[in-house]
C-alpha cells in the first residue's frame, strides 16, 4: 500500500514547514541547557515537526476517522469481547486524584488508590471464586505467563521437578502453548469430541506424572462451555497436576460458573475485555491473576495489604520469600483497573449475571438467524455461549469466495469483520462475538449484511473480492505487508530531514 | 493429482528419497490451506530432526504452523531462497518450494509413511 488515497494524508514530518511552529511553544531559556554535560547535548536540534495548531489537530482528527471503532460501528470481533465501554469510565479514570498520581509516591499519599484496587481484588475474588489475586499482569497472555511460572514454582516447592508437560486443547487460545513455551514447558496439543469439548479419551491417555498442568479455555474458542469440566479436573489433581483457566471469555459465565468452585487452581481475567476498556491493536490491557490456596504463597511482588488499622500498603521487598518476584513495574495497568472497578460498581451482581445473560442471548439470536439463512455452514449445533463459528466453506466451493473476501466486503455495510481463520480447526471459520450491548436492531441488521454478501457471491462475486470499495484504502496486499514489512516512515533521500536517524 | 514417487505425512510434508539424501516439503493442499506464506522458519545446517518431531514453523497470512519431520537424520542443507522469496512454497511446494535436505538415518522409516494414493485419500476426506 502506499499512503495516497484521497483521504490519506502525507505524515506529520512531510507536511512540517521550517518557522511554522506559531510560536505557542516557549523556547528554553538560554541557559537551561548549561548543567547538561557538552557531550550529552545533542549536535543538531531535535527535528520536530512544525506546524501551527489548526493543522495539527485536523491531522490527527482526519487520521481518528480512517479507523473503524466501536465508538463507529458494530464490531463483533469474536474472542476479543468488542463490547461498549461506557463514557463514564472515562470519567473515573481521569479524575486527576488517580490520574496525576506518582508511580513513585509513598504509600501514605497514596491510600484512595489503594483502597480501590484493593477493593477490586475483593470484588474479582467473589466473582472467580477464587482465593487471592494478583493484579500486575499487563494483560492476558501476561496473566498466563504468570500463572504457569506459580505452578511451576508450587510442582518445584515440593521437589516434583519431573513435570514438563502442559496439556493444551486444540480449542484454546493460541496464547497458550505460547505460554507453556516461555514457561520453559511443553506443550501437549488434546484434539477435540465432534460436540466441541475435550476429546476425553485422548486427554488421559495424554494425562501423567510428567504433566504439569491443563490450561483449559472456558468456555472454548469455538463458544462451547467444556461440559466435562468436573471430570477433567478431577483426573488433572489425581494426577498430581494443576488447572488453569484461560478466562478471556469469562463474559459469559458471570454470576453462572465460578471457576473456583468448580475446582480450577489459577485463572486471569482479561479486564479490558470483560470489564470494559478501549482496547485493541496491542493495548492497553490488564491481566489480573486469580489462584486459590495452594498457589496463593507464589503470588507475583509487591501484594496490595491492608494492615489491622486499615490503612493499605505495599508488601515490602523480601517480605513474602516463596513469591515469584515482580511481573510488571509499579502495581499493574492502573487506568484500565480502574475502568474494570467503575464497570463493576456500577452493574452490581445481578447486573453482572444480566451481562452474560445478554451476550449468551445476543450470540444465540444471531447464530439462529445465520443458520436458517441457510447461506452459512453452522459447524456446532445447539445452544452456544457468548460467541459462535460460522463457516463459509459452502460458499467457498460454490463460488471460490472465501472468508477473507467476506470479511472485507462486510467493511462497506458499515460492519468490522468477524474474527476469521480461527480456530484454525474449522475450515473458513468466522467466530462471531456480539457481545450484550448490541440492539436487536444490529445485530439483525448484521445477519442481514451476510446473507446479502452470501447472495451476491453467486450473482456478482466480483464485486466480493475487489471489496473494500468504501474504505479509506482498498484491499491490501497481506501477503506483500508481512513479506517486507515497511514499519517506519523515512524521508525521501535528498529531502529535508526533520527527524535525523 | 499429488507426485506418485513421494512419501507423505499425515500432517502435510512430503520426502523425496535419493540416495541416502531425503528432500523435504509441504504439500500442494498444505500451501492452499495455509494461503499466501510469508515466512519459514528453517533449522540450522547440522542440527539433527527426528521422524514426526518440529524441525521448523511456517508462517502464512492466516496461521503460524509447525513443519513436522517425514524422516529422522541430520540436516544437510536448507532452501535459502524461501528467506527471500518464501511465496515459492505456494507457487511451486513439490520444486523451488522445498524446504530442507536430510542425510538420512534409516531409509526404513520412509515405509511408515503415505504413498500418494493414501495421501490423496486422505486430503479427500478432507
Amino acid at each position: 500500500m502506499s499512503a495516497s488515497g484521497p483521504r490519506l494524508q502525507p505524515t506529520i514530518f512531510e507536511r512540517s514547514k521550517p518557522g511554522r511552529g506559531g510560536g505557542l511553544v516557549p523556547h528554553p531559556p538560554s541557559d537551561a541547557l548549561d548543567r547538561i554535560p557538552t557531550e550529552q547535548r545533542r549536535e543538531r536540534p531535535a527535528g520536530l515537526p512544525e506546524l501551527n495548531e489548526a493543522e495539527v489537530v485536523r491531522h490527527y482528527v482526519n487520521l481518528s476517522q480512517l479507523n473503524h471503532a466501536i465508538d463507529v460501528g458494530f464490531y463483533p470481533l469474536g474472542s476479543c469481547t468488542m463490547k461498549w465501554n461506557p463514557k463514564v469510565n472515562e470519567w473515573a479514570a481521569r479524575l486527576p486524584g488517580f490520574a496525576n498520581l506518582h508511580p513513585l509516591a509513598p504509600d501514605v499519599t497514596t491510600q484512595g488508590t489503594l483502597q480501590l484496587l484493593w477493593e477490586l481484588e475483593q470484588i474479582l475474588l467473589e466473582v472467580t471464586g477464587m482465593r487471592a489475586v494478583t493484579l500486575q499482569p499487563a494483560a492476558g497472555a501476561h496473566g498466563e505467563l504468570t500463572g504457569i511460572l506459580m505452578i511451576r514454582a508450587y510442582h518445584e516447592a515440593r521437589g516434583d521437578t519431573a513435570r514438563t508437560e502442559v496439556l493444551v486443547p486444540d480449542s484454546a487460545h493460541g496464547t497458550n502453548p505460547a505460554t507453556a513455551t516461555m514457561a520453559g514447558l511443553h506443550t501437549v496439543s488434546l484434539p477435540h469430541e465432534d460436540d466441541g469439548g475435550v476429546a476425553v479419551e485422548a486427554f488421559r491417555r495424554a494425562l501423567g506424572p510428567q504433566t504439569a498442568a491443563i490450561m483449559i479455555t472456558n468456555p472454548s474458542t469455538l463458544g462451547i462451555f467444556e461440559s466435562r469440566i468436573g471430570e477433567l479436573l478431577e483426573a488433572v489433581h489425581e494426577a498430581g497436576a494443576l488447572a488453569y483457566m484461560d478466562g478471556a471469555n469469562l463474559n459469559a459465565i458471570l454470576g453462572r460458573f465460578r471457576p473456583g468452585d468448580a475446582g480450577f487452581d489459577v485463572m486471569h481475567i482479561n479486564t479490558h475485555k470483560t470489564f470494559s476498556t478501549p482496547h485493541g491493536g496491542g493495548g492497553p490491557g490488564a491481566g489480573p491473576v486469580a489462584v486459590n490456596e495452594r498457589l496463593e504463597p507464589y503470588l507475583p511482588a509487591p501484594r496490595i495489604l491492608r494492615d489491622p488499622d486499615g490503612a493499605f500498603r505495599l508488601e515490602r521487598p523480601g517480605e513474602r520469600p516463596t513469591s515469584i518476584g515482580r511481573m510488571r513495574a509499579f502495581v499493574g495497568s492502573t487506568g484500565v483497573l480502574l475502568r474494570a472497578y467503575a464497570y463493576l460498581r456500577t452493574h452490581g451482581g445481578s447486573g453482572l449475571a444480566e451481562v452474560t445473560d445478554d451476550a449468551v442471548l445476543a450470540a444465540n439470536y444471531l447464530k439462529h438467524r445465520l443458520a436458517e439463512s441457510g447461506a452459512f455452514d453452522i459447524p456446532f449445533e445447539g445452544v452456544c455461549k457468548h460467541e459462535f463459528i460460522a463457516s463459509a466453506s459452502s460458499i467457498k466451493k460454490r463460488t471460490g469466495i472465501r472468508t477473507l473476501d467476506i470479511a472485507k466486503r462486510l467493511l462497506d455495510h458499515g460492519f468490522h469483520a468477524p474474527t476469521v481463520y480461527f480456530p484454525l480447526t474449522v475450515d473458513e471459520a468466522m467466530l462471531i462475538e456480539p457481545t450484550e450491548t448490541e440492539s436487536v436492531e444490529t445485530l439483525d441488521a448484521f445477519a442481514d449484511a451476510l446473507v446479502a454478501i452470501a447472495e451476491e457471491a453467486d450473482r456478482d462475486p466480483d464485486v466480493i473480492r475487489s471489496a473494500p470499495h468504501t474504505a479509506p484504502v482498498r484491499r491490501l496486499d497481506e501477503a506483500a505487508a508481512a513479506r517486507n514489512p515497511n514499519l517506519r516512515w523515512r524521508p525521501a533521500a535528498g529531502d529535508w530531514t526533520p527527524c535525523p536517524d | 493429482m499429488v507426485p506418485s514417487d513421494l512419501r507423505y505425512t499425515k500432517d502435510h510434508e512430503w520426502v523425496r528419497l535419493d540416495g541416502d539424501t531425503a528432500t523435504v516439503g509441504v504439500t500442494q493442499y498444505a500451501a492452499d490451506q495455509l494461503g499466501d506464506i510469508v515466512f519459514v522458519d528453517q533449522p540450522d545446517v547440522g542440527r539433527t530432526v527426528e521422524q514426526y518431531a518440529t524441525f521448523g514453523v511456517v508462517e502464512s497470512v492466516k496461521a503460524v504452523s509447525d513443519l513436522y519431520a517425514p524422516i529422522s537424520g541430520e540436516v544437510a542443507e536448507v532452501n535459502g531462497e524461501l528467506a527471500a522469496k518464501p511465496e515459492l512454497v505456494n507457487s511451486d511446494p513439490f520444486g523451488a518450494g522445498w524446504m530442507i535436505k536430510v542425510k538420512v538415518a534409516d531409509p526404513s522409516q520412509l515405509d511408515d509413511l503415505l504413498d500418494a494414493a493414501a495421501y490423496e485419500r486422505l486430503v479427500a476426506e478432507g
